[in-house]
């Protein structure tokens, strides 16, 4: 659906994104995840055709960003980072305005539905300027949605919004993403691991890791990482731990649980199982730690940091 | 076209919900209709004193009408493509699919439309002199004034739509937009002055010259091809204006 090739754009002497290759598939919601700065609203205003690249070539549904750009953009919804709308306009005015122009049949049918969506249809008939924050993303939300694109892509959708709208509007987002492909850019790591079936990390331009969340997580430091929590005295059980074949780097912390490594490939959580129990201890809890996607954020946007 | 229609109709109804497009109105039909009223007056007064028999032609608030468009159109059209620049809406359009010229084209005849209205409204001028002279007033001079009228404005419009899409700010639009026209209502002619007989293409050049000869009645082709050529222009730039802007 997306297919991007060495993608890259200058603005005069300064890079924006470097050489960016990715893919997005249909039914599949992708999650752009980088500092702010890192290149994630050019990448998407040249896929919804507002600027072509400096380099490279973009694809959506087989059409060219450049030149089949009309094509493009009758398939892309798009919602800014700026979420600009015309505040002049009622709400009802704006999306039939915006429904004309891409020549939707039933387009007073199709605003309704759009409006039901984000759940503004109490607010049709309100100027757009008189709207809060929240509602205005959520208009500019129901835009993108209008025609039901083939391909979202939406620039911090949930910015602004409260913690109740910000469920609804992921949920949205997900129903969508089960049929159609979304491209959404957000700096919320959280969001992206709850929203995206897959992760791009993009810093400085560059892309420095893609994968699905569990993977990034699971690939940096992986499920050889675990932790062991039990019941007493963890301290005179540390060197029975330790004496197991194949644990290494072992440490208790600070909340008192116990944290070990054990090489690559082999598995010792049941010999470690066995010891406690033998040792007379309540096992409470015996679970692989992977870095929250949090860290690895910081991991990979890390100045002159790079992974792959 | 449809897209172009779409663009225009929103230009029309933002019209008539802002208080400048009303307050230009307003102007024009004051000053207009001040003179028109006074120039009857002193007409009539003349033919009772002295006997003249020389009334006003159809032509009567035309000219004044144009001086008044000079600043009227750079205040209707400041803020054509200017605001959407201001506003971050211009993303929205261009991820809309319609292309650079039918949105530059909308917005010109959103602007347009509005401008013939008040042109039309105008037409009460004529009307009421025809009641007042005898017998009646020249109706082919009457629409050769209007008809040159209209095309000042769509060639004015189109100038202004073209500086709008080059600025963010609407001021810096309006005094853009007022400077050009000046230059080419006036400053233009001015080295055909001088130069007297091989002042010519200054004169062609020239908006007033053409507006001249089209209100003292002949409508000629090259009057026609000049005004609809600098509308076209206008509308180019504009729409190169819109896709310099993507680019950078």
């Amino acid at each position: 659906m997306i297919r991007t090739t060495g993608l890259t754009k200058d603005y005069g002497s300064r890079r924006a994104i470097e050489n960016l290759t990715f893919e997005a598939n249909q039914g599949e919601v992708v999650g752009f995840l980088g500092p702010n700065g890192a290149g994630k609203t050019t990448t998407m205003r040249i896929l919804a055709g507002y600027m072509p690249p400096t380099l490279g070539t973009a694809q959506i549904a087989g059409f060219d960003v450049v030149e089949e750009s009309i094509e493009v953009r009758r398939r892309v919804g798009y919602l800014p980072e700026t979420v600009p709308l015309y505040s002049d306009m009622t709400v009802f005015d704006y999306l039939k305005f915006m429904a004309d122009l891409r020549h939707l049949p039933n387009a007073e049918e199709m605003v309704d539905n759009a409006l039901e969506l984000v759940q503004m249809e109490q607010r049709a008939d309100g100027y757009i300027g008189n709207l809060s924050k929240g509602m205005r993303q959520r208009i500019g939300l129901a835009q993108a949605l209008l025609h039901k694109p083939e391909v979202l892509i939406l620039d911090e959708p949930t910015i602004g919004l409260d913690p109740a709208q910000v469920v609804e509007v992921r949920n949205i987002i997900r129903d969508i993403g089960k049929e159609r492909t979304v491209l959404l850019s957000t700096h919320i790591l959280s969001e992206a691991q709850q929203l995206c079936d897959r992760v791009l990390i993009i810093n400085k331009g560059r892309i420095v890791a893609e994968d699905t969340p569990e993977n990034l997580q699971a690939r940096l430091v992986g499920a050889d990482r675990s932790i062991l929590r039990i019941k007493g005295d963890a301290e005179e059980l540390v060197p029975q731990i330790a004496k197991i074949n194949g644990v290494q780097d072992i440490k208790i912390r600070p909340d008192g649980a116990i944290e070990f490594q054990f090489a690559p490939g082999m598995d010792i959580r049941p010999e470690v199982a066995k010891t406690v129990v033998q040792s007379g201890y309540d096992l409470l809890e015996l679970s692989p730690v992977g870095l929250s996607l949090e860290e690895i954020f910081l991991e990979l946007t890390r100045d002159g940091a790079s992974t792959k | 076209m449809r897209n172009v229609w779409t663009i225009a109709r929103r230009e029309i109804r933002l019209y008539f919900a802002s208080p400048i497009a009303y307050i230009v109105g307003l102007l024009i039909f004051l000053i207009t209709g001040i003179y028109f009223v006074l120039t009857i007056y002193l007409a009539g007064q003349a033919a009772y004193t002295t006997g003249s028999t020389t009334a006003p032609g159809p032509d009567l608030v035309i000219g004044l009408m144009v001086f008044l468009f000079l600043f009227a159109v750079p205040a209707l059209s400041m803020r054509l493509m200017a605001d959407e620049h201001r506003n971050g809406t211009l993303e929205l359009l261009l991820t809309a699919p319609i292309h650079e010229w039918e949105l530059v084209i909308g917005k010109w005849l959103g602007s347009f439309l509005f401008v013939f209205l008040i042109i039309i409204v105008a037409f009460i001028y004529p009307i009421v002199l025809n009641s007042l002279v005898t017998p009646g007033i020249d109706q082919g001079l009457m629409m050769a004034n209007y008809l040159a009228i209209t095309l000042v404005a769509a060639a004015f419009l189109a100038i202004g739509t073209a500086i709008s899409a080059f600025f963010n700010n609407q001021f810096a639009a309006f005094f853009a937009t007022l400077a050009v026209l000046f230059f080419l209502w006036v400053v233009i002619g001015w080295p055909a002055v001088v130069m007297q007989g091989s002042g010519g293409i200054f004169n062609y050049l020239s908006m007033s010259t053409h507006f001249s000869s089209m209100q003292s009645g002949t409508v000629a082709l090259s009057d026609l091809v000049y005004y609809l050529s600098l509308t076209a222009l206008g509308l180019f730039l504009g729409t190169v204006a819109v896709e310099v802007r993507r680019w950078k």
